[in-house]
């Protein structure tokens, strides 16, 4: 086992009933890796990167954090989520609350931290974020981009030692993919240790440490990014990223 | 229109108009209590007590208040409970309200999105807590118009209180009619003081709608 290793993933499974999502995958997870997982629509890696925080039930394997086991029990799951962050496609900031509300409820009301100092930490992250100035707005007063923005932020104020990213662009305009990939990119310059399931190549390519490729419920193919694009060993990976470069003829 | 008379009804009024607020905001919170906490027995489906729930929600709200206040004030002395009028009007429109009240917090509870659990609950956030500040301020945000549009309702079934003879306005505007046959006065009375009950009530409902709006999700 090698000695920065954060997160790993030891042969988990994944069912609906009868229905299988995924078998027995494994992953494993260094300090300050991104690691970015793509795949068709339905493949299962938005379903396993839940598995990672304990949304989805596992039906066989175990995800270790810090070399921990992740247990069912929602007294210590909710612990265990403290330290992995997560940031969804629908941004599901909490409506009634404003954006500083929105920042601080966590780390007041689950981490017990002091109110001001957290409230400090909020107005300097959003200031990094670009969005200082709608502090005292609601969630719904702001743009998709934005708020997927503060949904970063809020996941990053409770410190998280892993950040899961779970196709946070999808729901967005494409001007608005930018300015939040922006951030993301940002996040991975700084040593973030994230996992993330995109269908943005260009961000895969520019943030990620590592390529996962998944497809019916198995990883097909991983590797390191420039090898995974340029020189697919696959063909189903070759057929996975032809069909994002569109060329008319 | 005789304005002699209608100034000397005015003090009756103003005594039937303070009852009928008095018994009609009893009423009111009679109903919101009973509505939450109906709708939180519908909403998480505690056995049993969510069966009794949905039975009392749909006997109250499919039947006339008028009804109701008959079976509480006529029909229970005959088994030999006696309850005052003024207790029967409150107890009256409290239970018709919950019911009302119940499904407007209802809907309120079941629209806040599954999403919002997952984001509250992977920020560690305990079961208790996804409830207490998430959940139920999303909820009641999200009630707001039911409520107010049942408030208003509520205020307005008051007149029906004169059936068990409670002096409300109802019951004096009628009585006068009886005594006096200054029907036009009475009436004008009646409905002058009914707008001074409810408009304020629903200027204020229309603003704080305005301002919960903005703390729901919306599309």
């Amino acid at each position: 086992m090698e000695s920065n290793e954060i997160l790993r993933v030891n042969g988990i499974s994944k069912r609906y009933g009868d229905i299988s999502v995924f078998e027995h995958l494994d992953l494993s997870v260094k300090k300050g890796e991104v690691v970015v997982i793509v795949g068709p629509s339905g493949c299962g890696k938005s379903t396993f990167l839940r598995c990672l925080n304990g949304l989805e039930e596992i039906q066989e394997g175990e995800v270790l954090l810090d070399g921990e086991r992740i247990s069912q029990n929602p007294k210590e799951l909710s612990r265990t989520r403290e330290k992995i962050g997560m940031v969804f496609q629908s941004y599901d900031l909490f409506p009634h609350l404003t954006i500083l509300q929105n920042l601080t409820l966590a780390p007041v009301k689950v981490k017990k931290r002091n109110k001001k100092d957290v409230e400090k930490e909020a107005e300097e992250l959003l200031e990094r974020v670009g969005l200082l100035s709608k502090k005292d707005r609601y969630p719904r007063e702001l743009s998709g981009g934005q708020k997927q923005r503060v949904a970063i932020v809020r996941a990053l104020i409770m410190h998280p030692e892993v950040l899961l990213l779970d196709e946070i662009t999808a729901a967005l305009d494409p001007e608005m993919v930018k300015e939040v990939l922006d951030v993301v990119l940002s996040l991975a310059k700084e040593g973030r240790t994230m996992v993330i399931v995109t269908h943005e190549m260009q961000v895969a390519r520019a943030a990620a440490n590592r390529m996962i490729f998944i497809d019916g419920g198995k990883i097909v193919e991983e590797g390191e990014p420039t090898e995974f694009f340029e020189h697919p060993q696959t063909e189903r990976l070759r057929q996975f990223l032809h069909s994002f470069s569109y060329e008319a003829e | 229109m005789d304005f002699e008379v209608i100034h000397s009804y005015i003090p009756l009024y103003t005594q039937a108009f303070l009852l009928t607020i008095k018994i009609g905001w009893i009423g009111i919170v009679i109903a919101v209590v009973i509505g939450i906490a109906t709708a939180f027995l519908q909403h998480f489906k505690v056995p049993v007590l969510a069966q009794i729930a949905s039975v009392y929600v749909e006997i109250f709200r499919n039947t006339p208040l008028l009804v109701q206040l008959f079976f509480i004030y006529f029909g229970l002395p005959k088994v030999g409970i006696m309850i005052p009028a003024e207790t029967c009007g409150a107890a009256g429109l409290g239970l018709l309200g919950g019911s009302y009240m119940a499904e407007g917090f209802r809907s309120g509870l079941d629209a806040v999105s599954k999403s919002q659990t997952e984001s509250a609950l992977a920020l560690g956030m305990t079961k208790v807590q996804l409830f207490r500040y998430v959940i139920f301020p999303e909820a009641f945000s999200l009630s707001v118009p039911a409520v107010v549009a049942n408030v208003i309702f509520l205020l307005k079934e008051t007149s029906v209180f004169s059936a068990i003879s409670l002096m409300d306005l109802m019951f004096t505007a009628k009585d006068l009619i009886g005594l006096y046959y200054n029907t036009t006065e009475a009436l004008f009375l009646l409905v002058i003081f009914y707008i001074i009950m409810l408009l304020p009530v629903s200027g204020l409902g229309s603003l704080i709608e305005k301002k919960t709006h903005l703390r729901t999700a919306g599309v």
